[in-house]
């Protein structure tokens, strides 16, 4: 399994380093250096030298990929792309280019996202799996069939509107938690209690559907029937049987996205006013902070490669006969 | 019937401790809150301890880019440096027109006019015989900084902070890990030392191009301190202290220890108002020794991040993710209500603090908002002291009064909330681009042509529709509230409109049709060619808002049969297509600096020109007369000359209509009853020291405003139980029956 893992590690370098080119020629495409400078030094009174002095400073006077003046190697490791993206694979970020250091923002972003993202994640599950399952139970019946109309309709109103009411109904209506902030220490509580309850109810259409899917699927295999004509009761079957071999579709879905986890949610953030690591992106794609958005296209390519890794290594965890060579 | 009531009984067995445990969960999860809340409201987002306490709560929308008062210059960013720091002069808060007045100068600036012999002027000197003007500021004595690290000393006064190594901040992460501070006296070497700042090579000050124009020597001394940094920087490496003390600049001067010069080029009496900005508050070099340290930039320690000032406030925390705290600077050296303001001031309660010391309130928590949404309905639950209103909240906030006025509606009365308007001095206007070859240049055919658009396009309906009514129609460059702006029938632009019943009123449809047809467009159609007029409107347009706007801006054109083409772009596009001068007509806006006609009227001067000097001058617009006039009038002081001067370029630019003037956006505040002594400033922001809060009133009202409504959980729990019975009745149901139904004995089958 080492093997395989060091494998999928040595794979995923030129992955990222593909995000990398991928990412940088996207913005690029939208921005030139003149926007980012621009976008930093604000609207009023900026002066063509201060542009070329702010991208001197920040490194953005040089060519984007090839720098025909240079002489040898210069020629591609004196462009922004070189010089930008080299010491990010030793995840030093740098400064942002506001100036604020990279790192030290999503060290202190990084616990307010994971403080709404874990719960969400972890009672989603256990709600969406334990409600699938519910309905698998009662498959063909009237609760089945109203339980996946519910589903549906759940599945196809926009988080906005649960984000929205939420905060509408819990917090305005009845006063019961804060519409929007964040601190730490018990106070946390009330206020990541909103959102998570908002992100649990808005993944419930979707994710129960699924599992249901992948339960019903596993539910007609002939091992559950011997269990049942062993005489198992049916929550036995269910728990024990079908959800432990129903783990490897499950899997799939989720080990992936636990890395995903420490991103944050970029809407729920916004409306919260969650600090997190969400918030950070979509401030620096409306600033216009190329280092921000690099560093974090880069975090989250890794995050999803690990996330894979980890999917692969459970499957063995779950299913002996799988291995990984 | 008998297995129907073990059924029953089995129920309650399966259910009731099911039951029990949630409710115990409930119970927790409660308690748990109610700790969290405390007894100060269970929706309350800051801490029961803070209740009761004179804290004025506010939010902001864009986290901060820069604190540092030699970067700043965006309206977010004042909101908290105009707390803290403290330039040589300020505007009155009460009087209109804005007046600017001394903060931490003893007195007004003196100017003394020289020639280019160095011989004395008199203040009436023909501007163009004076070489350079010294601005004198004499700042008050007894003046201390707010405490911080940066002027801590031990006993035998050495610095303690300021020979720092890099492992010196192992654990350091905020200026709250230094355990000792101090303070010193300001001095007007610590004014000199932040103007030298402006050239600093490691820095990026937006109106150094501005002032080294102005500033004697500044231009110079950049180009020093670049090369004297480069030297540094390769001697000494990254961490490496440029000490701006070693370097002298040859316009500014520390003349005694309360007293400093600064030498203007020619004559500019609007440099008095760059005296009320952060460029030029004063910062002590120890400080800028302090942040310079090796690892304190990488661990956010800058002065752009932690400002140092000696205003009544100091940045006790920043987090501009989420809030920024400000609290009373203990070394604050005092200052007191002003005593005076405008007419009805006194009326609206506004003198009522007259002479008392400043400022009332201990602390200011903004907290981080990035949605309309939650920050509205926090207002209306009372945990924001004051609010603006989003279009989505207009209807619910404002409503018409009996005489026209907007006032607020039954619903927000009722909550005690007040609402304050003032117009901005801004204006928003709809520019042509002067270059291009239809609409633009200055032929008669091209000036009719801009003078129908502007009578076609209707700004009445355009605030009434999109802005709520929040605007008002512009005559003419200059906001209102700016010295040279005329009100009135003398101040309307008679290209547009004619007064009738004591008003503007736009002119006819008629008049810009026929105005369209000796332009030689009749019926909006080449009358040579006999093409249809296509123009192109460049934006950038996002999202179904603009798509309305731009829909009735289709509209306006057609009036005239002509066909507007909307070339919606981002927004990088579009400056790009501004400063290349490929647009034809585009959307712009400008807000003012300071409250001078000069700042309005650069706009439109020929030098400033967006394609040719990269200036502000988004029209390109070229007039030989108006930029003679506007070299004459910039340099005056306000007199009736001057009036007549600006009266005259407005009036060169009305007829040449190189912009639809568009409109002067009015701003509305919303501010519970709490709140005392609020009037807006349009052009400062250092309101807090002046306001005041009734914090008893705040914690009763919030008190009865937030009462917790817990039935309808109680509700849907009863509801999720109740529901669950019949699944459970289906599941013991299923559990008892037959794998396989039995089958029925038929007679004579063989088995």
């Amino acid at each position: 399994m080492i093997n395989y893992i060091i494998r999928r590690i040595a794979y995923a370098i030129p992955i990222l380093i593909g995000v990398n080119i991928i990412t940088f020629a996207l913005f690029f495409v939208v921005n030139t250096p003149d926007d980012i400078a621009r976008m930093q030094l604000g609207a009023k009174r900026v002066t063509p030298e201060a542009i070329a002095k702010w991208k001197q400073d920040h490194g953005y006077d040089k060519p984007l990929l090839f720098n025909a003046s240079a002489e040898g190697p210069g020629k591609l490791s004196d462009t922004i792309f070189y010089r930008k993206s080299v010491k990010m694979f030793a995840f030093d970020f740098g400064p942002a280019d506001d100036g604020r250091d990279i790192a030290y923002e999503i060290k202190t972003r990084i616990g307010p996202s994971l403080a709404i993202a874990v719960p969400v994640f972890l009672i989603g599950l256990l709600v969406e799996i334990t409600f699938a399952l519910l309905i698998a139970f009662f498959r063909a019946t009237y609760i089945d069939f109203w339980s996946v109309v519910l589903c549906v309709a759940m599945m196809s109103i926009s988080g906005l509107f649960y984000i929205i009411s939420g905060q509408y109904v819990v917090s305005k209506l009845w006063n019961l938690v804060p519409i929007s902030g964040f601190d730490f220490g018990l106070d946390t509580f009330k206020f990541v209690i909103l959102p998570v309850m908002v992100g649990v109810i808005a993944g419930i259409g979707s994710g129960t559907r699924w599992y249901r899917t992948i339960f019903l699927e596993e539910i007609n295999k002939d091992y559950v029937r011997t269990a049942r004509a062993k005489g198992l009761s049916e929550i036995r079957v269910l728990f024990k049987h079908v959800l432990k071999n129903a783990m490897i579709p499950i899997l799939t879905g989720v080990v992936v996205v636990i890395p995903l986890l420490f991103l944050g949610s970029l809407i729920t953030e916004s409306f919260f006013g969650i600090p997190g690591l969400g918030s950070y992106t979509i401030d620096a794609i409306s600033s216009q902070d190329f280092a921000v958005v690099r560093a974090m296209v880069f975090i989250g390519s890794v995050f999803y490669i690990i996330g894979l890794i980890l999917t692969d290594i459970s499957y063995t965890v779950v299913d002996p006969r799988v291995r990984l060579e | 019937m008998a297995a129907k009531m073990t059924q029953a009984r089995g129920l309650l067995y399966t259910v009731k401790p099911m039951n029990f445990q949630f409710c115990r969960f409930f119970c927790l999860a409660l308690s748990l809150l109610a700790a969290a809340c405390g007894s100060s409201g269970w929706n309350n987002p800051y801490p029961a301890a803070d209740s009761g306490k004179n804290i004025f709560y506010s939010a902001f929308t864009e986290r901060p880019k820069h604190l540092d008062p030699v970067q700043s210059y965006s309206e977010n960013e004042a909101v908290f440096n105009a707390q803290i720091y403290e330039p040589p002069l300020q505007y009155h808060y009460l009087k209109r027109p804005y007046t600017l007045v001394p903060l931490s100068a003893a007195e007004m600036p003196r100017v003394q006019y020289y020639d280019k012999t160095g011989r004395k002027l008199s203040d009436d000197a023909d501007p163009k015989r004076i070489a350079y003007s010294i601005y004198q500021i004499r700042i008050k004595p007894r003046i201390h900084y707010q405490p911080h690290p940066a002027f801590a000393r031990d006993k035998n006064g050495k610095f303690l902070y300021q020979d720092l190594k890099r492992e010196d901040l192992k654990d350091v992460y905020t200026l709250s890990d230094f355990k000792e501070q101090g303070t010193r006296e300001l001095n007007a070497k610590d004014y000199v030392y932040q103007i030298k700042r402006l050239a600093h090579p490691r820095l990026h000050s937006p109106i150094f191009g501005l002032m080294s124009e102005y500033i004697i020597g500044l231009k110079q001394y950049a180009d020093a301190l670049k090369q004297a940094d480069q030297a540094l920087l390769a001697k000494e490496g990254k961490d490496a202290w440029l000490d701006l003390t070693r370097y002298s600049l040859e316009g500014v001067e520390a003349t005694g220890r309360y007293t400093y010069q600064v030498k203007v080029k020619g004559k500019y009496p609007q440099f008095v108002y760059w005296l009320a900005m952060f460029f030029f508050a004063p910062v002590p070099v120890e400080v800028d020794r302090f942040y310079s340290q090796p690892g304190m930039a990488e661990k956010n320690l800058t002065l752009d991040w932690y400002p140092v000032g000696t205003g009544p406030y100091m940045l006790t925390e920043n987090n501009p993710n989420s809030r920024m705290v400000l609290e009373f600077n203990p070394n604050f050296h005092g200052e007191t209500y002003p005593a005076s303001g405008e007419s009805g001031d006194a009326k609206a309660g506004l003198l009522k603090d007259a002479g008392k010391p400043l400022p009332f309130i201990d602390k200011a928590v903004f907290s981080r908002e990035k949605e309309s949404i939650p920050y509205w309905n926090k207002f209306l639950q009372g945990y924001y002291d004051a609010s603006g209103i989003s279009s989505d909240s207009y209807d619910q906030a404002v409503q018409v009064g009996a005489q026209g006025e907007a006032v607020v509606t039954d619903a927000m009365r009722e909550k005690g909330i007040k609402l304050e308007t003032s117009v901005a001095t801004t204006i928003i206007y709809m520019g042509f681009n002067m270059l291009d070859p239809v609409v633009g240049g200055y032929t008669e055919r091209a000036r009719k042509l801009r003078q129908a658009i502007s009578v076609a396009v209707d700004y009445e309906e355009y605030i009434s529709i999109f802005a709520n009514g929040r605007g008002i129609p512009a005559q003419g460059p200059i906001a209102p509230g700016i010295w040279g702006f005329r009100d009135g029938q003398a101040g309307i632009n008679p290209v547009v409109y004619e007064w009738a019943d004591n008003r503007p009123k736009r002119k006819s449809i008629e008049t810009a049709k026929r105005l369209l047809a000796e332009a030689g467009y009749p019926d909006g159609r080449d009358a040579k060619t006999g093409k249809p007029l296509l123009l192109n409107f460049d934006v950038t347009a996002r999202g179904p808002d603009d798509k309305a706007r731009l829909d009735w801006l289709r509209k306006q054109f057609a009036k005239l049969d002509l066909q507007l083409v909307v070339r919606a772009t981002d927004y990088n596009r579009f400056q790009e297509k501004i400063r290349k001068g490929d647009a034809q007509i585009f959307y712009w806006g400008w807000n003012a600096d300071y409250p001078d006609p000069e700042n309005f009227l650069f706009l439109l001067a020929g030098p400033q020109g967006k394609v040719k000097f990269d200036g502000e001058n988004a029209a390109n617009y070229d007039n030989p007369e108006y930029n003679e006039l506007f070299e004459r009038m910039k340099n005056m002081d306000n007199s009736p000359q001057r009036q007549a001067i600006i009266d005259k370029m407005v009036s060169i630019a009305r007829n040449d209509a190189p912009w639809l003037w568009g409109f002067h956006p009015k701003d509305f505040g919303l501010y519970h009853g709490w709140m005392q002594n609020v009037k807006p400033n349009q052009m400062a922001r250092n309101n807090l020291k002046y306001e005041r809060i009734d914090a008893a009133l705040r914690s009763q009202e919030r008190r009865e405003w937030n009462q917790p409504v817990l039935w309808p959980v109680l509700l849907i729990l009863a509801v999720l139980v109740a529901s669950a019975v019949p699944a459970v009745l289906t599941y013991r149901r299923k559990e008892r029956m037959a794998a396989v139904p039995r089958p029925e004995p038929v007679e004579g089958a063989r088995l």
